[in-house]
């Protein structure tokens, strides 16, 4: 019990100090959601405080005591339409933000024609990447000849694949640059999710999901998978590297290298 | 859209008449095989408190491996030793059955089957005059199988490999690969599908068919207006549910492909199944029903709380029409917005931004419904009793959830918010805060009617204080770790170094979680001492009508006979007439629905 009483103060402190917010902004899309993100707390922010001001101020005005009784009313149409078409007014408005942003993001035709391309597998529990290499052109892959040994199922005599560089749980990109990356599963749905990007994106067995990303600063992210996927799917963790492009160049060579027998 | 002028008289000769008005003497039969729809509704009663004990247990134990990752729990070797091979650790095996029983519980067999069986299926007949359900043997059928698979899916945790472990929602392929324990998981859901199918045919028909003379649409209590809606919405959602289940156990052992594409390798194995099928299948299907389902299980708290509302507060409803006519419209929009719930999962964008629209849409009938009610508390006169304060507890909790739902409701706010500890504090607002809350109030507020005994009121604000403030203790901080980027349904945060340092809200919310645990053994004992006290002929009589309230379940004795009324009442007017003119013409403060 004392220990629950210390852990428990410790824990309030702790909260008070490490207060969880919203992660770094790391990528392009980051600033557009999270204006979004900020603008709806401050309409609920506004509506929260006013319901419960209106609730503590009626409980106390209008508690039941000696010689006082309740107005008749049983309501009042301009009233109710009045405050029907607040909400939806602020309703349509949020419609029109979300959506602009959301085109954005998820619109094709506004996605750059060169980019980056990163492929990803996701399987229980760990993540695959495949580039390119310096070729710029992906081997063949034909599903049936996925195994253990060949996750990817790759065409071993296919030219453009000698070169293609392959990670598990690392994925590494060049800052500011757009990137496209194409999703697979293997096995169940997962969950590509970058908190610091504020993006993420279901990975469905059968689909290939396309989608681009842009970081905007260097440094290490966490990549998690955010969509249940069975008993290790707390640690279906990887790592999202960013870095300036002559180091990237470095980075895909020496894989490259390495990923050569 | 329906003629509030139903012909009452109408109404009144289709209903058969009045049964043997006396209980049955043997006690089998008088409270196991009844089809009195009160004693199928406390059946269910206690069958939901139980499960509500049950999984709120869960939850503890949840709660136990994210507050303190990979520590012994003390007893859990002696109560499950099946379970936790490994000295007392919730192993990542058990955390998932666990989680995905709670969840599962929860929503279909307590939350569900509180508001709609245990609380609607007693008020109906009551509030709209009718001496039983209008088909008394297939609300009885509802419970039975309801209980059978309440049974199933307790019992499916000692099968070999443990409950399901793949969520409430059973996300194919993942839930057509696990044990046998998930084929019970369906067979449960199937048998809990089929009874509210039941249940809520009877409530439907009982409402249309079975008014009392005078009992008009422009009258009924808004509980019957919800549940009208709320069995609409049953009735129409359910086959979607029952469909994707049998697809799914189809899935799982008759060799079919609906749910699972082609050239699935799971753990280094070709899967042997055919492939061609679709994932976001099983989605449509679960949400189409599962949608629905989340306003199943708020309606009914909603049309509860705009009939208690006005006799804590002694005047009308204020807008009665605009009430009734938001519960229609969020029950037809709640039809039209379950890909809410796939915004991230490869639908069409174009598709999301529809969703959008149209989840949008449905917090306008919501905000208007809330802002009703703070009307209905203007100059009233407010008797701050416990469901009266459970009532308040409501309103402030439904709204924080309601607009935490618009949040998500944004696609590209939900893009980073989908599937972390921000829905699950969603979630949780809505339903224990909002639909648990307004049940609480119904229970505090219908005990007396149904045992004749007023709950013990010192305990009952204790009880709310405590909950409400523990409450928000342990869900409120649930935003801000979805919001630190916490995903949901993981057995161990801290292998995150980003989720590691928000550790320490992880133990603020599990102290908390314990803490409002132990607040609702408050209830428990105020519950079962009222129970003892009906049962002895002690304590305080609660009398025919004790909040001077005016629907008719009220103007019969506590607890109602066999057959509700000794005279059929016949409905002279609204159920909402406090203070009205006429009460002060007639020298009274108010007046019943059946009152000349
Ligand atoms: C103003 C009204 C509401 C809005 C705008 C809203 C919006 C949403 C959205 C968009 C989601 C999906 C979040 C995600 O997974 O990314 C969601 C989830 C959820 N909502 Fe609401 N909601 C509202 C009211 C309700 C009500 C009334 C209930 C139930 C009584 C409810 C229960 C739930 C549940 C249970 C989930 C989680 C489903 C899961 O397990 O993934 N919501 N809500
Ligand atoms: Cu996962
Ligand atoms: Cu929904």
């Amino acid at each position: 019990m004392n220990s629950l009483l210390t852990k428990f103060t410790l824990g309030f402190s702790a909260t008070a100090v490490s207060f969880p917010w919203l992660p770094e902004q790391s990528s392009t899309y980051a600033p557009g959601i999270d204006g979004l993100f900020y603008l709806i707390l401050g309409i609920s922010l506004f509506f929260i405080v006013l319901v419960h001001v209106l609730i503590v101020v009626f409980v106390w005005r209008y508690r039941q005591r000696q010689g006082r009784r309740a107005f008749y009313t049983s309501g009042n149409r301009r009233l109710e339409a009045l405050w029907f078409s607040i909400p939806a007014v602020i309703l349509v408005v949020l419609v029109i933000l979300s959506q602009s942003t959301w085109s954005r993001i998820k619109t094709a035709a506004v996605w750059p024609a060169e980019a980056l391309t990163v492929e990803v597998l996701a399987e229980q529990y760990a993540w695959n990447f495949r580039y390119a290499g310096p070729d710029g052109k992906f081997g063949a892959l034909d599903p049936a000849l996925m195994d253990p040994y060949n996750p990817w199922g790759r065409v071993e005599d296919d030219p453009d694949g000698a070169d293609d560089v392959m990670t598990i749980n690392t994925m590494a990109i060049p800052v500011n640059e757009p990137v496209r990356v194409l999703l697979r599963s293997k096995d169940v749905i997962h969950s590509f999710f970058l908190p610091d990007f504020r993006y993420k994106h279901d990975a469905v067995p059968g689909m290939t999901m396309e989608f681009h990303l842009e970081a905007t600063r260097p440094g290490d992210f966490p990549l998690a998978c955010a969509e249940f996927c069975g008993l290790g799917h707390y640690r279906m963790k990887g790592t999202l590297h960013v870095m300036p492009r002559a180091e990237f160049d470095a980075w895909l060579t020496e894989q490259a290298e390495e990923g050569q027998p | 859209m329906i003629s509030s002028q139903a012909d009452a008289t109408t109404a009144d000769r289709s209903i058969p008449a009045a049964p043997r008005l006396r209980a049955p003497r043997r006690a089998l039969w008088r409270y196991v095989f009844t089809t009195d729809h009160k004693i199928v509704a406390l059946q269910y009663l206690f069958g939901t408190l139980a499960f509500l004990f049950f999984g709120a247990c869960l939850a503890m134990l949840m709660r136990w491996q994210l507050g303190w990752p990979m520590q012994r729990v003390p007893g859990l070797g002696r109560v499950l030793p099946a379970l936790s091979s490994q000295g007392g650790i919730i192993t990542p095996e058990l955390y998932s059955s666990v989680f995905s029983l709670h969840g599962t519980i929860m929503v279909y067999f307590v939350v569900i089957p509180l508001a709609v069986n245990a609380l609607g299926g007693y008020l109906v007949p009551l509030m709209v005059g009718a001496r039983n359900m209008t088909f008394p043997l297939l609300n009885a059928l509802s419970f039975w199988a309801y209980a059978v698979g309440g049974t199933i899916l307790l019992g499916s945790m000692f099968t070999e490999g443990g409950a399901a472990a793949a969520g409430w929602t059973a996300y194919a392929p993942l839930a057509a690969l696990g044990t046998s324990g998930q084929d019970w998981w369906i067979i449960a859901l199937l048998l809990a599908g089929a009874s509210g199918i039941m249940s809520t045919l009877c409530y439907v028909t009982t409402i249309v068919n079975g008014r009392a003379a005078g009992m008009t649409l422009g009258r009924l209590p808004m509980t019957a207006w919800a549940m009208l809606a709320t069995s609409g919405l049953t009735l129409l959602a359910v086959p979607a549910l029952t469909v994707a289940l049998l697809l799914l156990l189809f899935d799982r052992n008759f060799g079919t492909s609906f749910f699972m594409p082609s050239n699935m390798i799971v753990s280094g194995e070709r899967l042997a199944n055919p492939g061609g099928g679709q994932p976001l299948l099983w989605q449509h299907l679960f949400w189409f029903y599962a949608h629905p389902a989340v306003y199943i299980m708020i309606m009914p708290g909603m049309g509860m709380v705009s009939d208690m509302l006005p006799a804590f507060a002694r005047k009308p409803l204020f807008g009665y029409k605009s009430t009734a006519l938001a519960t229609c419209s969020i029950a037809f929009l709640g039809f039209l917005v379950w890909g809410h719930h796939m915004f991230q999962s490869g639908m069409n964008p174009y598709l999301g931004t529809t969703f959008m629209i149209s989840t949008m849409a449905i917090a306008a009938p919501s905000a208007l419904e809330v802002f009703n009610w703070l009307a209905t508390l203007w100059r009233g006169s407010l008797r701050l009793v416990t469901p009266m304060l459970f009532i308040l507890g409501f309103l402030s909790l439904f709204v924080i959830g309601g607009l935490s739902g618009v949040f998500m409701a944004s696609t590209p706010v939900d893009i980073y918010v989908h599937d972390t500890y921000f829905v699950v504090a969603h979630l949780h607002y809505i339903v224990f805060g909002g639909s648990m809350f307004a049940m609480f109030a119904a229970i505090y507020f219908w005990f007396p009617k149904m045992f004749g005994v007023l709950l013990g009121e010192t305990l009952g604000r204790w009880h709310f204080g405590l909950t409400y403030v523990l409450f928000n203790l342990t869900f409120f901080p649930m935003h801000m770790l979805g919001v630190g980027g916490m995903q949901r349904r993981i057995y161990d945060p801290t292998i995150f170094p980003h989720l590691a340092a928000m550790q320490p809200v992880n133990v603020w919310i599990s102290v908390s979680a314990y803490a409002l645990f132990v607040a609702q053994l408050v209830f428990a004992y105020n519950f079962v001492r009222g129970l003892w006290r009906a049962h002895q002929g002690t304590g305080p009589r609660a009398g025919d009508n004790p909040w001077e309230a005016n629907t008719l379940e009220w103007q019969t004795t506590s607890p109602p006979p066999e057959g509700n009324f000794v005279e059929r009442p016949i409905v002279v007017r609204g159920p909402h007439e406090y203070g009205s003119p006429e009460c002060d013409a007639k020298g009274v403060e108010h007046l019943p629905q059946n009152v000349a």
